[in-house]
């Protein structure tokens, strides 16, 4: 089973859910964590395991080889990216704006531009207790996040088999990179909180996700600030509201501490049921 | 000298585009024949990713020996124009194309 905790908005909960949703199904199920906001990770802040694995990430790109060139202008002609230019009688090759499509290096005529391998980031795996957790991380200046994020979601789905439950702590936002963080998974919880910019991003994040026929539903962070313009908007939707998660100090002070928080406070706990439950009698029953 | 200034508009009293990569226009002076030509550059618009190199090729098609912009081009521009020779120079962003010019002439530009 695989569940993406994602949203539209930045800084609504997404890793507050996830490492505590994880940390506490793990202790009667096989769970593995994925955080997939490889720009920016941060659930390794919450989850104190040890290392295990870790391996370098590769993506490819074309590396140019003059002696071949006829400066026939195909390559960059078929770059959608603009990512191989032609100056001259010179062929510049920028791999942080190379989607590693291969359209310039198997249109070359003579063979001018194979494609060779380039590091983009690093993957480690950790064990804390019962949970697995993966981490992967993008190399400072390179631009592209999508192909560690398949590659990651990859190396998960290899190791770990269909008894784990696994939770892909997903980028903010509702371009390219949720996108592939969400695209395989059974169901997307949609973080949210009762503001008029959640609300907005909400939205947005909704369009998205139907847009990919995800199942999903929603759980309001900080419930009690804002209005009901979240929880009016979903009634309207027929979005489920899954959980509510209490504003309370306490919690940002242990999440600011690098602690988890549902075994300090028992409302949050509560919250973590509800959304087990909604698991099993929703997604597992669909599945099985 | 061929100088290329990025612009919002093909006159010498149209703003200069504070932008390199996703200028509106490229308006070309050159000093020898006097004359003037301008480039449409709107389409950058559509490029979701690698606006600034290919822009920057399209600065080197004109063959334009000195470019005088707002902001200064992004890491990636910079390469081309770098490889291609060009003379940059910044802090035109709120000047017409005139005023950049003048500027450019009496050194109070900023060359990169």
């Amino acid at each position: 089973m695989k569940i993406a905790i994602a949203s539209g908005k930045g800084g609504t909960g997404k890793t507050t859910v996830s490492v505590n949703l994880a940390s506490y199904l793990s202790e009667n199920n096989n769970v593995v964590l994925v955080d997939l906001d490889v720009e920016e990770p941060n659930s390794a802040l919450f989850i104190k395991g040890n290392l295990i694995h870790e391996e370098d990430k590769f993506k490819m790109i074309p590396d140019w080889k003059q002696p071949e060139c006829t400066l026939c202008g195909i390559c960059q002609k078929v770059c959608n990216f603009h990512a191989v230019i032609q100056l001259g009688t010179m062929i510049l090759v920028f791999p942080e704006l190379c989607h590693s499509c291969y359209a310039c290096s198997e249109l070359c005529p003579t063979n001018a531009l194979p494609m060779i391998t380039k590091k983009m980031g690093e993957l480690k795996e950790y064990k804390s207790n019962n949970l697995a957790f993966v981490n992967s991380h993008l190399l400072i200046g390179e631009e592209q996040a999508v192909p560690l994020i398949h590659q990651t979601i990859k190396y998960v789905d290899l190791k770990f088999n269909d008894t784990f439950i696994k939770i892909y702590d997903s980028p903010p936002g509702t371009s390219c990179p949720v996108i592939e963080a969400s695209k395989d998974a059974d169901f997307v919880f949609l973080v949210t909180e009762p503001t008029p910019f959640g609300l907005h991003d909400l939205k947005l994040a909704v369009d998205t996700m139907k847009e990919l026929n995800k199942a999903f539903g929603v759980i309001i962070n900080r419930n009690g600030i804002g209005n009901d313009d979240v929880e009016n908007y979903c009634k309207k939707e027929k979005i489920p509201v899954i959980a509510k998660i209490p504003n309370n100090r306490k919690i940002a002070e242990l999440y600011s501490g690098g602690n988890l928080i549902y075994n300090e406070i028992s409302e949050v706990k509560e919250e973590l049921i509800k959304i087990e439950n909604f698991i099993k009698l929703n997604i597992f029953s669909n599945l099985t | 000298m061929r100088i290329a200034f990025t612009t919002k508009g093909t006159d010498w009293d149209t703003k200069i585009d504070p932008r390199f990569g996703r200028t509106e226009y490229f308006f070309v002076y050159d000093e020898q024949s006097k004359n003037i030509e301008h480039i449409d550059n709107t389409d950058s618009a559509n490029d979701a990713h690698g606006a600034g190199p290919k822009t920057a090729q399209k600065l080197f098609d004109l063959k334009a020996d000195v470019l005088i912009t707002g902001n200064g081009p992004g890491g990636n521009a910079a390469t081309v124009l770098e490889k291609a020779g060009t003379e940059i120079y910044i802090g035109a962003g709120e000047m017409t194309v005139k005023e950049a010019y003048e500027a450019y002439k009496t050194n109070k530009l900023k060359k990169i």
